[in-house]
């Protein structure tokens, strides 16, 4: 586990060197990031403007929800960036490698690329997150900080699960799906909003197909002053639901790598 | 027991039939047409630890069904395989620790950095000891001139160079079997000349196994005692690389240049191949008739201007083989 995590290190630390070879654009997919996502949050603080709240939710509930979506898909998007880019691995014969080396599949596609650039996306979620938080009138606790970032970590899984179940296709077609995009950027947009929002059939798949409210409708409600004590234990095990998912992902990577061997395709 | 035994080798993929047209696309998403393809029908060889051996076929042949099976990657549908006691598929961690496998079409070096960074990170994958990785290294600069090299980002280097820093990759870890694919493959006459000659010394001083598979037949003549020759997934030749040129031998050409352009050249023993102004190629059969009889008839019947006799190329002896047996 130790020489594990090791070995990932040295990975993330050629990942970044090799991006450090291209600083200009580097720097311009840094700012371009954080310039649409900032927009993106400047429309939505103009509409609550307008229209004050949602369902009862104020723009700084809103910003909670915003934040930890994005910190947690900025996060995944960084590390995982490895299963984005998996198809392309599987067409050129680079998976072939990955096999050839004495190493877990999995844990060689992960470490394969660490994605700076997303510290775009990052920096600006975690603006969002932190201002939302500071304009709530509620004593903070330290039970407080642990959730928020238990719940990242949930997201992380959430969305790196998205990305390992998006990666998996590719072993069975090689045509570029566009499919699970649906459902990470989707999911992105769907869940800066509170899920109240939505129809209730909208909000059971993506509460028990897809758990999507696991990543921040969820923890965020456990967070609000009047958290009814079930509310409360939904925000803590709402991560494990978003552990559970990636395992699931995981299940299906294996099948995929199975699937791999025995057609050599 | 041989270091490499495989018996009865036998793989099928299912190939997508595609329909043409927009209709056949929408038409396969729902109900896909499959071809069955057999890409290894039944073969079987071994090989013994220090051999280096060339598996030669043509495109499709097998030779890289072959080659992923023995290296782990690939699950065969029937057959037997063991690689040094392992059945590759099945302990593909504990297998691949223990093999070198370099594609002369695809790096296994991180393109953006230096060399050297590739086979720290090389030796950390493998776990190869630091004070180890470093002696091998040291070694393999040395075998293989990197000296210069080591501190270039990959994505600089000449195939030449590229090829010789994989080759140090893919070494490492001091595999015993080395899968070398068309290690040669668009390099120039000095850097050719240089990874063979790496491989023969790599072969006859640490004894490592090597396992060939190109189209360059100098590469063959220059490394590989032994051939095997697969096509359509069956073996069609195993054996020493001088038995197969003996077999190709069979067939001698008469090159002659005539006189008159316009004159016909016919023997009973010999067929004209090739007609080029002059010049006439004929091919015969030294067994059926003495080279000298047949000089001398020729020389006899028509004016000559020059004349030589030679052995076709090995490649040519192949090309037949690969015909006649899908005749």
């Amino acid at each position: 586990m130790c020489e594990s995590l090791a070995l990932y290190m040295r990975y993330v630390g050629v990942s970044l060197r090799a991006q450090m070879q291209y600083r200009v654009s580097f720097v311009l997919q840094v700012l371009a990031q954080l310039g649409v996502t900032s927009i993106e949050f400047f429309t939505i603080a103009v509409l609550f403007a307008r229209f004050g709240a949602l369902e009862g939710w104020s723009l700084p509930r809103v910003a909670i929800l915003y934040g930890l979506v994005h910190v947690s898909f900025a996060l995944a998007e960084a590390l995982g960036r490895g299963f984005d880019v998996f198809p392309e691995l599987v067409r050129g014969g680079g998976f072939d490698r990955i096999l050839l080396r004495p190493r877990g599949a999995a844990f060689q596609v992960l470490a394969a690329e660490f994605q700076v650039m997303r510290i775009g996306r990052l920096a600006q979620g975690l603006a969002v997150l932190v201002w939302g938080l500071a304009a709530q009138e509620h004593a903070w606790a330290w039970s407080d900080a642990v959730l928020i970032a238990w719940a990242i970590l949930g997201g992380v899984c959430f969305f790196g699960a998205l990305m390992i179940f998006s990666a998996t296709l590719a072993f069975w077609t090689v045509e570029g799906l566009e499919l699970m995009n649906v459902l990470t950027y989707g999911g992105v947009e769907t869940a800066q909003f509170p899920l109240d929002i939505y129809r209730p059939w909208f909000r059971a798949v993506f509460t028990f197909g897809v758990p999507l409210a696991c990543v921040n409708y969820l923890p965020a409600q456990a967070l609000f002053g009047a958290a009814t004590p079930e509310r409360v234990l939904a925000g803590w095990l709402a991560p494990l639901a978003c552990a559970a998912f990636l395992g699931v992902s995981l299940l299906a990577w294996r099948a995929g790598v199975r699937r791999y061997v025995s057609t050599g395709s | 027991m041989p270091q490499i035994l495989v018996e009865g080798l036998v793989k099928t993929y299912r190939v997508a039939e595609r329909r043409p047209g927009v209709w056949g696309a929408l038409h396969g998403l729902v109900r896909r047409a499959y071809r069955e393809v057999r890409a290894l029908d039944g073969v079987s060889f071994s090989i013994e630890a220090g051999e280096i051996v060339g598996y030669i076929g043509p495109n499709g042949a097998g030779k890289s069904s072959t080659v992923k099976v023995l290296s782990g990657i690939l699950t065969p549908d029937a057959g037997r395989v063991e690689v040094a006691g392992r059945v590759p598929w099945l302990e593909r961690a504990a297998h691949v620790a223990g093999i070198g496998v370099v594609f002369g079409q695809r790096t296994q070096l991180w393109w953006d950095l230096p060399v050297v960074e590739s086979f720290e990170l090389l030796g950390a994958i493998y776990r190869v000891p630091e004070a180890e990785r470093l002696r091998r290294q040291a070694e393999l600069t040395e075998r293989l001139e990197l000296g210069a090299l080591l501190d270039t980002p990959v994505r600089q280097l000449s195939l030449g160079q590229r090829m010789r820093c994989d080759l140090a990759a893919s070494l490492l870890h001091a595999p015993s079997i080395l899968f070398l694919d068309e290690p040669t493959i668009g390099l120039d006459a000095s850097a050719k000349l240089a990874v063979r000659d790496f491989v023969k010394r790599l072969n006859r001083e640490r004894g490592v196994t090597v396992i060939l598979t190109t189209h360059d037949m100098d590469d063959i003549e220059a490394l590989c005692s032994r051939v095997m020759l697969i096509d359509r997934g069956r073996m069609l030749r195993d054996g020493s690389m001088a038995a197969l040129r003996e077999e190709g031998q069979g067939e001698r050409r008469l090159v002659v240049d005539l006189e008159d352009e316009q004159t016909e050249v016919a023997d009973a023993d010999a067929r004209v191949v090739a007609r080029d102004g002059h010049r006439v190629t004929l091919h015969y059969d030294p067994r059926r008739v003495p080279t000298a009889h047949l000089i001398a008839r020729i020389a006899a019947r028509h004016a000559l201007r020059d004349l030589f006799v030679e052995h076709p190329p090995i490649e040519e002896w192949i090309a037949r083989l690969y015909r006649e047996a899908r005749a």
